[in-house]
C-alpha cells in the first residue's frame, strides 16, 4: 500500500468557494426516527419498486416496501416500523413525483405481530460464493450512494467479456458544503476496508485505487491506517483540489489515465468500476453484519442553518424534519438546495424526503443567492475553458436556444455530465448547464419513440 | 451582314431541336402524378400547419389519395374542407366538428401561489424538469409559452402568467395540446361556451392551498344543471369536467360556482 500523487490532470474544472468548514468538524450524529417517513418506490436510477403493501398494513423495520422492478432496479425497505398510511405519489428532490408510501412510525404494533427488526443472516465474505455476495448487496437495497444511484448489484457483476481491472474508490467529495463522505472515511474506515475486500472478492482480483482530495488530510490518514495491511496492488491516489473530480469519469483519468469513451460507453469499458466510499461501507453492512440499507449519512449545512451536522438519518425523513433536528433555520433561507450547489436540485418546499442518494442538503442565506439575469452570448471562451468534457458550451448554448437540438448533438452534447462548471464561469449569466439538459432530454425522447417505433413495427411483422 | 444571319440561323436551329427534345421528353418520359393531389391541396388551407400528423398540406393530400390517412384530420379546414375533399375522392365526408384549443387553468399570478422564483431558460417543459416548475399547483398553467411557440396561427399568448387562446384564430390544429408538459390543453368544440377552467383532481383542501380559482369537486354545477341524470358533467377525482358530447347551456351555473372556476366562453378574445 502506497499514498501517491495524482500524475493526470484534467482540462478545464472550476473552483468554487468551498465552505466545507460550517460542518467540517462535526460528528456524524444518529437521528431519531421522526412521526413520520415518506419512502419512495423511486430512489435509484432505473425502474421505481413495485410497492407490496396497502394502506393499512403494519410493517416492521427492515420489511420489503417494494420490490425489485427490472434488471435495473433495485428493492426498497421500511426504515422503521409503523403504520402504512397511504401509498400516493409524492414529488421527489429532482421534482418528477413517484409513488411513495407514508409511514406513521408513531403507531403501536398490533397484536400478534413480531415487532423485532428484520434483518439478514450475517454473511462470512471469506467462505460465501460470489453470486451469494452479489445477491446479498441486492436484497440489502444496496445502490450508488454518491448521486446517480445505480444498482450496485448490476454495477458488480460486469457483462461477459468484461474484466474489472481497477476498483476505484470514491472519496473525492468535490461538492461545495458537503462533508458527509469525508466524515464516513474518518468514523468508519473499517468498514470501508472490509467493503473493499468483499467487492475484490466479487470482482475478481483487481487493483484498488482510493482517490481523495488533498483537502481531506485527516481523511487520507484514516484511509492508510485501515488499508495498511492489506495485500495486493493497493494505492491512495491524492487528487489536486478541483470540481469536477469526485465525476466518474474524471476520477478515472486521474487515478489510472484511462478516459472513458463517449456514452453509452461505461467505465467498465475500460476495465474500472467506480464506488462511492459510503456505498463501500453499506455492503460491508450488509455482508457482515446482514444489514439492510435504511439510512444514510446526510450534510445539513448552509449559513441558515442554525447548527450545521453530518446526519444519519432514516431514509425517507421529510426535510423539515431534518431542519428541525439541526436546530431550525436561523434565518428565512432564500434558497433550499438538495445535494451540492454545483449538482444539486432547489426544492419548492420542506415536505420532501431523503433517498438514497441525498448527500446533503443545504440551507441558503439571502447573501449566499445571487438573483441574476441572463443576457446574451460575449463569446468571451470561459464555459469552454472551464468544461471538464473538452465540449464548446457556448456553441450548444446558442444552439439549443435558437432550438436546433441537431446542431447540439453534432456537438456531442450527449456527453456532457451536467457538473455546471459552464454556468458557473459565465460572465453573462446564461444557463448553459440547463440548456444542455434541454437538449439531452429531447434527444433521449426522440431516442426512446424512435425504439419504441421500432418495436411496434417489429411486432406488426 | 451574312454573319448576323448565321449567328441567328445557328442559334434558332439549337433552339428548334432543344424545343423537339424536350416535347419528346415530356411525352415519354414524364412522371405521372394522381390529379387529385393537385386538386386536393387546393381545397386545402394551405396553412402547412402540420396538424393532421404530416409535412404541410401538399404530404396530406399525398397520403389521403394513397388512401393512408382518414379524411377530416385536417381541423383547420373543417368540415366545408372534408365535403370538398370528399367530393375529389369520391367518399363519405364523416361530419367533423370545429375544435379549439382550450387551456384548463384560471390561476393567474395574484390567485396561485408560486412556490419558488424560476430565473432559468423560459420555456415550460425546461421548468417543468426543474423540481416540477414553480407554480404550487402541480396542474396549472406555467405560463412559460411552450404553447404559444408552438402555435402556427399566433393564436396563443401570455397574459398574466396564464397562455390563452384567440378562438377566432385557432385552427384546431393540436400542436399546442402535445407541447404542454402539464398535459391541460384539451381541444374542445367551438360551440361549446361553458368551460371548467382547472385540471386539478386533488381533494378540495389541497386545491385550496395551492390556489383562490381551483374546481373543489363540490358537485355544485351538476346538481344546478339537472343532476346527475342531466350528464353535462364527470368527474375525475375532485375535478369536474365538462361532458362536451352534451355540454351545459346554462349559465346561470357559471355564476353559481363557489371555486369560480368555471367561465363563460374564456377564449381571448380580443386578438392581435
Amino acid at each position: 500500500m502506497k499514498t501517491v500523487k495524482s500524475a493526470f490532470k484534467f482540462k478545464g474544472g472550476v473552483h468554487p468557494d468551498y465552505n466545507k468548514e460550517l460542518a467540517r468538524a462535526k460528528a456524524i450524529e444518529q437521528m431519531p426516527v421522526p412521526a413520520e417517513l415518506v419512502v419512495s418506490m423511486s430512489q435509484h436510477l432505473g425502474a421505481p419498486a413495485k410497492c407490496v403493501v396497502k394502506p393499512g398494513d403494519y410493517v416492521v423495520k427492515g420489511q420489503l416496501l417494494g420490490e425489485k422492478n427490472g434488471f435495473i432496479s433495485v428493492p426498497v425497505h421500511a426504515p422503521a416500523s409503523g403504520l402504512v398510511k397511504a401509498v400516493e405519489p409524492r414529488q421527489g428532490p429532482a421534482g418528477g413525483k413517484a409513488p411513495a408510501v407514508v409511514l406513521d412510525t408513531t403507531a403501536p404494533a398490533p397484536e400478534g405481530v413480531d415487532a423485532s427488526p428484520r434483518t439478514l443472516p450475517p454473511l462470512d465474505w471469506k467462505t460465501a460464493t460470489r453470486e451469494e455476495l452479489l445477491a446479498r448487496v441486492n436484497d440489502a437495497g444496496i445502490c450508488g450512494m454518491g448521486g446517480a444511484g445505480f444498482p450496485t448489484c448490476v454495477k458488480l457483476n460486469p457483462p461477459p467479456g468484461k474484466r474489472c481491472e481497477y476498483l476505484i474508490l470514491n472519496g473525492a467529495e468535490c461538492e461545495p458544503y458537503l462533508c458527509a463522505d469525508h466524515h464516513l472515511m474518518l468514523e468508519r474506515a473499517d468498514r470501508v476496508r472490509v467493503g473493499v475486500e468483499i467487492m475484490r472478492k466479487v470482482l475478481g482480483e483487481c487493483a484498488v485505487r482510493i482517490a481523495i482530495e488533498a483537502n481531506k488530510p485527516d481523511a487520507i490518514a484514516a484511509m492508510e491506517k485501515a488499508f495498511a495491511d492489506v495485500a495486493g496492488n493497493v494505492e491512495i491516489v491524492v487528487l489536486p483540489v478541483l470540481y469536477p473530480q469526485g465525476s466518474e469519469k474524471h476520477q478515472i483519468f486521474a487515478t489510472v489515465g484511462r478516459v472513458v469513451p463517449e456514452p453509452p460507453a461505461l467505465p467498465i469499458d475500460v476495465g474500472c468500476v467506480v464506488e462511492n466510499v459510503g456505498t463501500v461501507a453499506a455492503i460491508a453492512n450488509a455482508v457482515e453484519r446482514g444489514e439492510i440499507l435504511l439510512s444514510r449519512v446526510t450534510t445539513v449545512s448552509g449559513d441558515a442553518v442554525a447548527e450545521p451536522k453530518n446526519v444519519e438519518a432514516p431514509l425517507g425523513t421529510k426535510y423539515a424534519d431534518l431542519l428541525a433536528f439541526c436546530g431550525g433555520a436561523k434565518e428565512h433561507p432564500a434558497k433550499v438546495i438538495s445535494g451540492g450547489t454545483m449538482m444539486g436540485f432547489a426544492v419548492p418546499h420542506l415536505e420532501i424526503a431523503t433517498t438514497k442518494t441525498t448527500s446533503g442538503l443545504l440551507f441558503l442565506s439571502p447573501r449566499r443567492v445571487f438573483q441574476y439575469s441572463s443576457q446574451a452570448c460575449v463569446n468571451c471562451g470561459r464555459c469552454v475553458r472551464a468544461c471538464p468534457m473538452n465540449l464548446n458550451a457556448a456553441e450548444i448554448a446558442k444552439a439549443v436556444e435558437a432550438d436546433d437540438v441537431q446542431d447540439a448533438e453534432r456537438l456531442h452534447v450527449m456527453t456532457c455530465i451536467e457538473c455546471g462548471a459552464c454556468s458557473f464561469s459565465c460572465p453573462a449569466y446564461r444557463p448553459i448547464t440547463q440548456f444542455c439538459r434541454r437538449a439531452k432530454n429531447s434527444i433521449r425522447a426522440r431516442i426512446a419513440a424512435e425504439k419504441a417505433a421500432a418495436a411496434k413495427a417489429a411486432a406488426a411483422k | 451582314m451574312s454573319a448576323i444571319l448565321l449567328a441567328v440561323l445557328c442559334v434558332a436551329g439549337i433552339g428548334l431541336v432543344a424545343a423537339v427534345a424536350l416535347a419528346a421528353a415530356d411525352k415519354y418520359l414524364s412522371v405521372k402524378e394522381d390529379p387529385r393531389i393537385g386538386m386536393i391541396t387546393a381545397a386545402l388551407p394551405g396553412a402547412n400547419c402540420g396538424g393532421c400528423g404530416f409535412a404541410g398540406c401538399d404530404g396530406y393530400a399525398r397520403a389521403l389519395v394513397a388512401g393512408t390517412a382518414p379524411n377530416g384530420a385536417c381541423a383547420a379546414g373543417g368540415d366545408a374542407c372534408a365535403a370538398e375533399i370528399a367530393k375529389i375522392l369520391g367518399v363519405e365526408a364523416a361530419a367533423t366538428e370545429k375544435r379549439v384549443a382550450l387551456v384548463k387553468c384560471c390561476g393567474t399570478r395574484s390567485e396561485a401561489i408560486r412556490v419558488g422564483d424560476y430565473n432559468g431558460i423560459c420555456d415550460c417543459n425546461v421548468a417543468a424538469a426543474t423540481a416540477g416548475g414553480d407554480k404550487g399547483c402541480a396542474y396549472g398553467c406555467l405560463g412559460y409559452g411552450a404553447c404559444a411557440n408552438v402555435c402556427p396561427k399566433h393564436a396563443i399568448s401570455v397574459v398574466d402568467g396564464l397562455a390563452k387562446v384567440d378562438k377566432r384564430l385557432c385552427i384546431g390544429c393540436g400542436k399546442c395540446v402535445k407541447a404542454c408538459p402539464k398535459h391541460i390543453i384539451e381541444l374542445v368544440p367551438a360551440a361549446a361556451t361553458i368551460h371548467v377552467l382547472c385540471a386539478n383532481p386533488d381533494k378540495g383542501p389541497a386545491v385550496r392551498k395551492v390556489c383562490g380559482v381551483g374546481c373543489m369537486g363540490c358537485h355544485l354545477c351538476e346538481r344546478n344543471s339537472g343532476g346527475k341524470e342531466a350528464n353535462h358533467f364527470a368527474f375525475q377525482g375532485f375535478l369536474a369536467k365538462i361532458n362536451y358530447e352534451n355540454p351545459p347551456t346554462d349559465e346561470q351555473i357559471v355564476a353559481k360556482c363557489p371555486a369560480k372556476c368555471m367561465s363563460v366562453d374564456p377564449h381571448f378574445e380580443t386578438g392581435h
